[in-house]
């Protein structure tokens, strides 16, 4: 065990509350958009149908993942007008929001690895085998080539993600092992496993909001007193460093590496305040602290 | 890790090649594509599950031996109720569903085959006709074709027949089969059907279109037949004599006659 609470500067500092605002957002946002797809099915309220790869709410709005569509296109399928129409929100929503905004605000698999990261510091597992963060682009790259050359949606018969929203929604079946076997992994296996090394999902919606103007930007960076505990709750601890530390090599302070997810765990864990959600263009590097007036030292 | 991945894609190829094959009672819904091509359009919304106003559709989970996530029904549990605004159709956002079905008499779900001759209870002589009468193509694609009962003697039986240009393969003859197991099942058109070669020709029916023979008759050959002397053989032309024998048997039959008839059953000698 450590003896040292990630996060418990700032919850001294903000109280626990604010030190845990947007984390708890973020579980509200995912287990509401959960309910709303289990309103049907439970109660026999149909505000939406379907489920993350596509899906009809109130009878008017369609939602698809582009992901699946473009599996399904390489397939040599293209969808029909809804489906288009659904595919065109979505990039637009996470273009403008953070691809992985996806990840760490809807995907249901993110409770389950966050589950995992934080069993695994409670319980002080150091161990983790290497695996490369750039592997889940090579999965990417396979699932649409093979997609092309099977005709199938490949990633589709094995994607734990849309498994266990589907299963949730329409009856798990045995999708609870696969489920079960990404927790393990990521608990005794490879830290953040899945999420950060090997999900396809992930990657693609990284490149999706490469260009996103919605960042989190470390706009109070002197003021950073390296406790560290930014990068210990990261799930892509290695987009932080450029941002909060890059000052001196005129790196702005916004994190622009597309594998944050824009989860904002930075912002809470932080008792000074560091970090923030902002825009992507107020990336001047600020000057030097303050220059007192006649410094001698400059 | 590129070879990781390159393995991982292989087995994945490997695995899609093998979920191509779809197991022979799971029927898709009406207007699905051929099975290779669907499970490229499919994107496993699951908005036809919902939109099945009856409970027939369910995804299949991971450990079902159809592809996961896609939607098929089994007959014998949930038949399709063959709507007539097919709205599972009509939710599917993509063209996994042909969205140029429109009417679901059309539909090819699959064939009805009435597979076991030996239980099925209008084979044994009895007046079940539950398929018959449950179907709801009634009378096309399923008729009942008498045949005399020779176990009796003197009844008839009425076979259930299935004509495969009118069935859609909806599966409401399997689900209403009375039998502990379904005698008559819907299987996929290529496990049910033949294929006769591209250059047959079914003789009557070019004579049909023809309007007559397509050769010509006064040129043809009949070789006698051989037959023990003073015999006669109804019905049987016999070119030495120029004479035919008269015909006995049942009337408007093609053949024209049966060679006997059981003691009792009519046919005048």
């Amino acid at each position: 065990m450590s003896e040292k609470r990630i996060g418990g500067e700032a919850v001294a500092e903000k109280g626990w509350l604010r030190a845990h605002q947007w984390l708890l957002a973020r579980r509200l946002v995912q287990f509401g958009i959960l309910g709303l797809f289990l309103l049907g099915p439970l109660a026999g309220i149909w505000v939406v149908k379907g489920n993350l790869n596509y899906s009809l709410t109130l009878g008017v709005l369609p939602l698809a993942d582009p992901y699946v569509a473009l599996q399904s296109l390489l397939a040599g399928h293209v969808p029909e007008t809804l489906g288009v129409v659904g595919v065109a929100i979505v990039l637009v929503f996470y273009g403008l929001l953070g691809g992985r905004v996806f990840c760490s605000w809807v995907c249901p698999v993110n409770v389950v690895t966050d589950t995992a990261a934080w069993l695994r510091r409670r319980l002080g597992i150091k161990g983790s085998a290497q695996l490369s963060r750039q592997t889940r682009y090579w999965v990417l790259v396979m699932t649409l080539v093979g997609s092309a050359l099977s005709g199938v949606v490949l990633w589709e018969l094995i994607n734990p993600v849309s498994m266990l929203h589907r299963g949730l929604i329409f009856g798990l079946g045995m999708a609870w092992a696969i489920v079960l076997g990404i927790f393990m992994f990521d608990l005794f296996v490879t830290s953040r496993g899945w999420c950060g090394r090997l999900c396809p999902v992930g990657a693609f919606y990284s490149l999706l909001g490469r260009w996103s103007p919605l960042r989190v930007a470390a706009g109070k960076r002197s003021a950073c007193n390296d406790c560290m505990d930014c990068f210990e709750i990261c799930p892509e601890p290695q987009v932080i460093r450029p941002a909060l530390k890059g000052q001196d090599k005129g790196v702005g302070p916004v994190i622009l590496a597309p594998s944050c997810t824009n989860c904002g765990r930075c912002i809470d864990v932080c008792s000074k305040d560091v970090f923030a959600y902002g825009l992507r263009f107020n990336n001047t590097v600020e000057r030097r602290v303050p220059p007192p007036v006649g410094d001698p030292g400059r | 890790m590129a070879c990781g991945v390159g393995l991982l894609g292989l087995g994945l190829g490997l695995y899609a090649k093998q979920s191509k094959a779809l197991p022979a009672l799971a029927l898709r819904p009406p207007g699905a594509l051929p099975e290779a091509d669907f499970l490229g359009a499919c994107i496993r919304c699951g908005l036809c599950v919902r939109d099945c106003p009856y409970n027939t559709l369910e995804l299949a989970k991971p450990e079902a031996p159809v592809a996961t996530g896609t939607p098929y029904f089994t007959a014998r549990q949930v038949p399709c109720e063959m709507c007539d605004d097919i709205p599972c159709i009509k939710a599917c956002p993509t063209q996994a569903l042909d969205h140029g079905l429109t009417d679901i008499n059309l539909a090819k779900m699959g064939v009805a085959v009435l597979i076991d001759h030996e239980t099925c209870l209008n084979f044994l002589g009895l007046r079940c006709d539950v398929c018959y009468r449950d179907c709801p193509v009634i009378d096309k694609a399923i008729t009942l074709e008498r045949v005399p009962n020779e176990r009796t003697g003197r009844h008839a039986m009425f076979l259930p027949t299935v004509h495969s240009e009118f069935c859609t393969g909806c599966g409401k003859c399997e689900k209403s089969c009375v039998l502990e197991e379904a005698a008559i099942r819907i299987l996929p058109a290529k496990l049910a059907k033949g294929a006769l070669g591209s250059h047959y020709r079914v003789g009557w029916e070019e004579q049909k279109k023809a309007g007559g023979s397509l050769i010509d008759e006064s040129k043809m050959l009949d070789l006698p037949d051989r037959l023990p002397e003073g015999a006669v053989l109804p019905g049987h032309y016999d070119p030495a004599s120029g004479h035919t024998a008269p015909a006995r048997g049942l009337l408007g039959s093609e053949a024209g006659a049966i060679p006997s008839l059981p003691p009792g059953l009519g046919g005048k000698p």
